[in-house]
């Protein structure tokens, strides 16, 4: 049998998703703004862009990514009832998480030692705050990975009940989507 | 009620309405003012009246709070409480203290009162809401720390739930926030910046974990849906709440010389604070929906439903229509912030502490689940009579700050301040009437508690 088939929907716990839900509408505000903000002032958010290191972001995409695959082999271990795959898979997502935290500090000390701040002009007000505001849901997305590895290990999941793993998941999908709007908005496109 | 200590709660609820009650005669004296100004002058000004409406309301809320914390805390840790001897002196201590303090605000000029007081040794008097002697700020934090250690205790010594935790991050916010009113920064922007922190993050952080967590426990016990379920409700709830309330606060900060980001940031995330009320609304409706028993005490359930929804629309919708830095540039300060004020706090706080009161007086007082029929009746007409007299406070509030903004700021030829409230004089008499309508319906509250006393429980009819 197909092991989608069996899986109800939506996958995870409901109230997850209806986070996730409140946390794309506010991500999408978030993004609206900035778009109305950036046809105001096209010139100045073009010319600060360039300030910007979009290689260590494309970087950055490429380890969100990585880790959401992670992720998802991590379900489909656990989903044939493979409690130490899940686990390995989730370390590795959550290491690709490291490794995306660990280039945007970088970043921001690049940033920061330039004199950078949220005072500086709108297009860094916006950078910093939604770089920022993104980076603490790489933040809470890990410690709910971790937690859910931890659970994990301790052989708390089977294939029969493994609605944590897919909460889990579901949030960090989130987290790597957002980062797929945000990158080409702010980094790339002008 | 399945512990003798719960009975403290009692004291604690009966000040509250005293007070309540109290905080809507200066109220409408202060709605008279408005129109008549000089009505009651010069024994009782304008600002005095004011700061008498304001204060009580903090006061007779707080005591609602402890009062809903000394119920519920042993319940839910299942165990009696820590020491309830603390709780009955710090009770007198608490209403002995906010007596002096309103009798001082009554009966010597404010200025007077600093000098008795020795405000110039320690001074934090003088500003909006947090106008107490600095001596009774500092009675308030003794109070608020003899009350966490009790309430902590309890927690400790039994059974951890997250309605009791949650409850409980709520009160420490609540003891740490009140904390910056002791900071008194001589530069007025920074004075204003932290005067926030007391103000906004009670009412928009930690005060609705509270009432996060009093909805949940009258919820769990009302409607006997699986304490599971309101738990997880509540975690997604507070946390929105928190994300969008902390950064929120920055739509406090547009015009008083704080960064420009404020703008951006106050505009965004206090636009978002109507999420975790929404929320709130439908979780109420559907646990109630999805009851696994019919709860004979209806007024309780009544008052439930009835804060989610009035805290929607007066704290979310009311305070989404001036929250945008925009629109805000025009309305601050006007008419329009009253009307917010005045929804949002009886809808979130005044109404979540009355319906603690609703559930659980009647079992402090010997009942089985609930009052007799007759006093539940009453009690549902005044629930109707405050809440629509409420709501058009409100649109009266709105109509006169529109108006307001039009004529004093807006239009092509702007109007003095007195010029315009003349003008908008209307909406203050209409606001007034209602007022009284208000107060009818506080009276019939106050008299249901003595209605059909000696009649049986209301029962639970077969039909659901």
């Amino acid at each position: 049998m197909n092991p989608m088939e069996k899986n109800k929907w939506p996958p995870g716990d409901l109230v997850i998703w209806i986070f996730i839900m409140a946390e794309l509408l506010a991500f999408g505000v978030f993004f609206s703004v900035y778009a109305f903000t950036r046809a105001n002032h096209v010139e100045l958010f073009n010319t600060y862009q360039l300030t910007l290191d979009r290689n260590a972001a494309l970087i950055n995409t490429l380890a969100l990514i990585t880790s959401s695959y992670f992720v998802v082999r991590a379900v489909s271990a656990i989903r044939k009832d493979n409690s130490k795959r899940c686990f390995h898979w989730l370390l590795g997502a959550l290491f690709m998480g490291v490794v995306f935290l660990a280039v945007k500090s970088m970043e921001y000390n690049h940033h920061f030692s330039h004199g950078v701040n949220l005072n500086t002009n709108t297009f860094y007000m916006f950078y910093l705050s939604l770089t920022v505001f993104h980076f603490l849901h790489v933040i809470l997305g890990m410690i709910i990975l971790s937690a859910v590895a931890l659970k994990a290990r301790a052989g708390g999941y089977s294939a029969q009940e493994h609605t944590g793993v897919e909460t889990g998941a579901s949030y960090w999908h989130m987290v790597d989507l957002v980062w797929m709007v945000l990158f080409p908005l702010v980094y790339v496109m002008r | 009620m399945k512990y003798e200590s719960q009975k403290v709660a009692k004291l604690y609820f009966i000040a509250a309405i005293g007070l309540f009650v109290g905080q809507i005669l200066f109220g409408l004296i202060m709605g008279a003012q408005y129109v008549i100004g000089d009505f009651l002058f010069p024994e009782i000004p304008f600002n005095v009246a004011r700061m008498v409406h304001t204060n009580l309301l903090i006061v007779w809320l707080l005591f609602g709070f402890m009062g809903a914390a000394y119920y519920l805390v042993p319940e839910e840790a299942e165990t009696e409480l820590f020491a309830p001897w603390l709780a009955y002196l710090m009770f007198w201590i608490f209403l002995v203290a906010g007596a002096a303090t309103i009798l001082g605000y009554l009966l010597v000029p404010y200025a007077t009162l600093a000098e008795l007081t020795m405000n110039d040794l320690l001074p934090t008097m003088g500003r909006e809401f947090l106008e107490q002697p600095t001596i009774t700020k500092i009675g308030i934090v003794i109070v608020a720390l003899s009350f966490l250690f009790n309430i902590g205790m309890t927690i400790l010594k039994g059974r951890k739930t997250v309605v009791n935790l949650v409850l409980l991050m709520g009160l420490t916010g609540l003891a740490v926030f009140f904390l910056f009113a002791f900071y008194n920064p001589t530069n007025l922007v920074m004075d204003k910046y932290y005067w926030w922190w007391v103000v906004h993050l009670w009412v928009e952080g930690v005060w609705e974990l509270i009432l996060g967590a009093i909805l949940a426990f009258i919820l769990i016990k009302t409607t006997g849906v699986d304490r599971e379920v309101i738990e997880k409700w509540l975690y997604i709830i507070i946390a929105m709440t928190l994300i969008t309330g902390i950064i929120g606060t920055g739509h406090h900060y547009y015009w008083i010389g704080a960064p420009e980001f404020w703008q951006w940031f106050g505009s965004i995330f206090s636009a978002m604070e109507p999420i975790p009320f929404f929320m709130m609304t439908v979780y109420a409706f559907n646990m109630v929906n999805k009851r696994r028993r019919n709860h004979p005490n209806k007024a309780a359930v009544l008052w439930a439903l009835g804060t989610a929804v009035m805290a929607f629309l007066g704290a979310g919708v009311w305070g989404f229509l001036h929250t945008l830095a925009p629109v805000n540039y025009y309305t601050h300060g006007t008419q329009i912030t009253a009307a917010h004020g005045h929804m949002a706090f009886y809808g979130a706080y005044v109404m979540i502490v009355l319906a603690m009161i609703s559930y659980s007086m009647p079992l402090m007082r010997g009942r089985e689940a609930c009052n007799s029929a007759r006093s539940q009746s009453m009690e549902m007409w005044s629930f109707w009579l405050m809440t629509i007299s409420m709501v058009f406070i409100t649109l009266f509030l709105t109509g006169a700050g529109i108006l307001q903004v039009y004529l004093q700021r807006f239009s092509d030829n702007p109007m003095d301040f007195m010029v315009v409230q003349d003008k908008i004089a209307l909406f203050y008499w209409l606001r007034e009437i209602t007022g009284f309508v208000f107060l009818i319906g506080l009276t019939l509250y106050v008299v249901s508690f003595f209605v059909g006393k000696n009649d049986p429980e209301a029962t639970v009819e077969l039909s659901k």
